[in-house]
């Protein structure tokens, strides 16, 4: 691996010498990169190791042992925590919370961002430098009063209360991100479907919605793996049977070490999904962090 | 599906929005009202009126809600638990935006110079996707105080117990009426000894030996110094100072000889007899045990406590804990947002000043550093909003014991409103928090002017 390095930025090494000078002076490049990536992986494979180990080896000694003792690895910390009740209503308010918000973000930002970017009206420019202003506005700002309308409306306490939350403080960075794609798409395009009579919810779904796909796909991974991961808004507006798995599990850290068997593996299964997502649709997650880092 | 795709995927698209174009008129006014009334109504009824409110309550009592002047944010000012949240908050701005961002410049300068530059940058963006949750729970595992289990001691321990050897006798005193003294940390014998005899060094109070062998009386080897170590008990009594039946050897325990003048002239460690042998001595020698054999064992360090249980007391060390774990967490997107900067530099600047001659250090301090600036600016501001909205790593990764000692605003927040219950005091912190973000709301309002055109 060493030896076919090439300095990516610039001259080749011409012979065999000066490779092997460039090679070796890489070396502490690559010691310190490997190092360093395997200090970045060891907790999470800690926490895995620990999530299938029973709670009484956990109480006597570090995931490591598993490499010298390998028969610690054991199954029954998961089979316990899939039957409890409690815990797979908790993962199941995950979903109702995640999908809907996900979702009814992006309609709701699209033809907010269509209207922003293609359509003339009064206010069309301060309107949106609010939007702008509002992408850093922390949530503990409506935290207050937004219990107080729960609570008027009779929704405190359950899934849609923290959805209907998730959505209003995701619009801002949505509308963004999906206003600045809609902008570059061509004009041309546009006009030629404006001549032909088509009306402004036609070009939205025919045009709009198919054109700024990229994008789109990018804000529903990212509002997804947001709401997914989750405690803040949860905790304050569907504590209790509402409750997704990072409250349930968060309620389990009070006395961290007695339920260490169901706060690793449960802590592992708020995981799992955010990474598969992750992995499966890397590209569009960073995409969307590029844009956001533009907030 | 790769690093580099995504990085071009987003030069295309959200990082550099193309400027705009007037958009075709004629468009009814209520058709554009149509198409952001959803967006209106949400955004009304819970960013901004709640914003007022929260502004207005923020100045009013708790639920009656009536005019109370600047009464809650005296409460902020006089409570010592809120004082303590706004000083961490300042460390937390501090340390954590400038540290990810350096640190980011570093990982991501140098793995643009490897071909697994996709793997390591994947590895270290990974911890983003997951919940500050689960990164909570997984740093917890990490700082257990308990060497044999967290991460953290074990490694800390396993250099300690590397460069200072023994420490397997701490606690150990000489037995009544022995030979023995205390004298420098060390157990020193006040008999002499010469090549030929043999020295015991019986020690009491410590517990049983695991595994140990009974200790024995070696016989003397010419030429050379044998001294025995054992614990100096038995259930029966036995004669201190004597090897006696049923007593225990000391295995790895270290003994020095010294000369007249107090210089040490060996040293060994005892074998699973407890016996060491000094060959290539002469004259009449003092045998000690060592003070590094009375060394505490290592116990593991409090990262997560409360001041009383830290080194030297320091008082801020679980606030620098979690910012390590937070640290983790967010270096990730330092290096794919600066990778993504680095690979859209122009090629030919960097080119040209190599060829005239430029070391590596001086392209980047000249050339490369200052067009990255740009990046670097947007990094580190959004690192700071950020980290003044920090909430759910600090509440899962401070034990509820320590949690006042790791408090930050946002935190602070949820306590005072729902914790504590009270609103006013809630808002008046909320409003805090709002002010130190309002700066940066103005930073981004004029680049995005200034980019708009």
């Amino acid at each position: 691996m060493v030896a076919h390095t090439e300095d990516i930025a610039g001259y080749q090494p011409k012979t065999l010498s000066q490779k092997i000078t460039r090679a070796i002076s890489k070396g502490p490049i690559h010691v310190f990169l490997i190092l360093m990536g395997l200090f970045w992986l060891t907790p999470t494979i800690g926490l895995l190791l620990t999530s299938f180990r029973s709670a009484a080896d956990n109480g006597e000694s570090g995931w490591w042992e598993v490499f010298s003792e390998p028969g610690q690895l054991t199954l029954e910390p998961y089979q316990n925590i899939l039957s409890d009740a409690g815990l797979t209503t908790a993962f199941w308010n995950t979903i109702k919370i995640a999908v809907p918000t996900s979702i009814l973000v992006v309609i709701i930002a699209a033809m907010a961002a269509y209207a922003f970017s293609w359509m003339n009206f009064r206010f069309r420019e301060p309107l949106f430098l609010i939007v702008v202003g509002m992408l850093v506005v922390p949530l503990q700002m409506a935290l207050i009063p937004a219990a107080r309308l729960f609570n008027g409306l009779n929704i405190f306490g359950t899934v849609s209360a923290a959805i209907i939350f998730h959505i209003a403080f995701g619009l801002p960075f949505a509308i963004f991100l999906l206003r600045n794609f809609f902008i570059g798409i061509p004009k041309d395009i546009m006009e030629a479907a404006r001549i032909d009579g088509a009306s402004e919810l036609q070009i939205f779904r025919r045009i709009m919605l198919p054109l700024g796909m990229p994008a789109i796909a990018s804000l529903l991974i990212f509002q997804f793996m947001w709401t997914w991961n989750d405690l803040l808004v949860a905790l304050t507006f569907a504590p209790g049977d509402a409750a997704p798995l990072t409250v349930f599990i968060q309620a389990q850290t009070r006395q961290f070490g007695a339920n260490l068997d169901v706060i690793a593996p449960g802590a592992f299964l708020t995981m799992i999904v955010p990474l598969i997502v992750f992995f499966a649709f890397q590209r569009y997650f960073v995409e969307g962090v590029l844009a956001g880092s533009v907030k | 599906m790769s690093t580099s795709e995504a990085q071009a995927g987003a030069k295309s698209a959200a990082l550099r929005p193309a400027k705009i174009e007037r958009p075709p008129g004629g468009s009814r006014r209520w058709v554009a009202l149509a198409f952001l009334l959803p967006a209106l109504v949400a955004l009304g009824a819970l960013v901004v009126y709640p914003t007022l409110d929260t502004i207005a309550q923020s100045f009013q009592s708790d639920n009656e809600r009536s005019f109370v002047g600047l009464d809650n944010y005296q409460a902020i000012v006089e409570s010592a638990r809120i004082r303590t949240a706004i000083i961490n908050t300042a460390i937390w701005v501090v340390i954590a935006p400038m540290v990810i961002t350096a640190l980011g410049l570093i990982f991501a300068v140098l793995t643009e110079r490897v071909k697994y530059q996709t793997a390591i940058k994947t590895v270290l963006f990974m911890p983003m996707a997951i919940s500050a949750l689960a990164v909570g729970v997984i740093w917890r595992g990490v700082y257990d105080p308990r060497p044999e289990i967290g991460l953290a001691n074990a490694t800390l321990g396993g250099v300690v117990d590397t460069f200072k050897a023994g420490g397997g006798l701490a606690g150990a005193l000489p037995p009544p009426d022995s030979n023995l003294e205390q004298r420098g940390g060390a157990l020193v014998s006040s008999q002499t000894v010469s090549p030929g005899e043999v020295a015991a060094i019986g020690i009491v109070g410590i517990p049983e030996p695991a595994d140990a062998q009974p200790a024995q009386q070696p016989e003397g080897s010419e030429g050379a110094v044998t001294v025995v170590v054992w614990r100096d008990f038995s259930p029966g009594g036995g004669q201190p100072g004597q090897v006696d039946e049923g007593e225990l050897a000391l295995p790895g325990a270290i003994v020095e000889l010294t000369d007249d003048s107090g210089e040490v002239v060996a040293s060994g460690q005892t074998d699973d007899a407890g016996v060491v042998a000094f060959d290539d001595v002469e004259g009449s020698l003092t045998p000690r045990l060592a003070a590094a054999n009375f060394r505490e064992p290592f116990t593991g360090v409090q990262w997560l406590g409360p001041r009383e249980v830290t080194p030297l007391g320091f008082p801020h060390l679980v606030t620098l804990s979690i910012i390590f774990a937070f640290m983790w967490m967010q270096l990730g997107f330092a290096v794919v947002v600066l990778g993504s900067g680095l690979s859209a530099l122009p090629r030919d600047v960097l080119e040209a000043a190599r060829v005239d001659g430029a070391t590596e250090w001086q392209v980047f301090r000249h050339v490369t550093f200052p067009l990255l600036m740009p990046v670097l600016v947007v990094i580190f501001v959004t690192l700071t909003i950020n980290v003044l909205k920090i909430f759910d790593i600090v509440y899962v990764l401070a034990p509820v014991s320590v949690q006042d000692e790791a408090n930050v605003i946002a935190l602070e927040m949820w306590k005072s409103a729902f914790a504590a219950r009270d609103f006013g005091v809630g808002a008046a912190v909320a409003v805090l928090l709002f002010l130190l973000v309002i700066p940066i709301m103005i930073f981004n309002l004029r680049r995005f002017r200034r980019e708009e055109g």
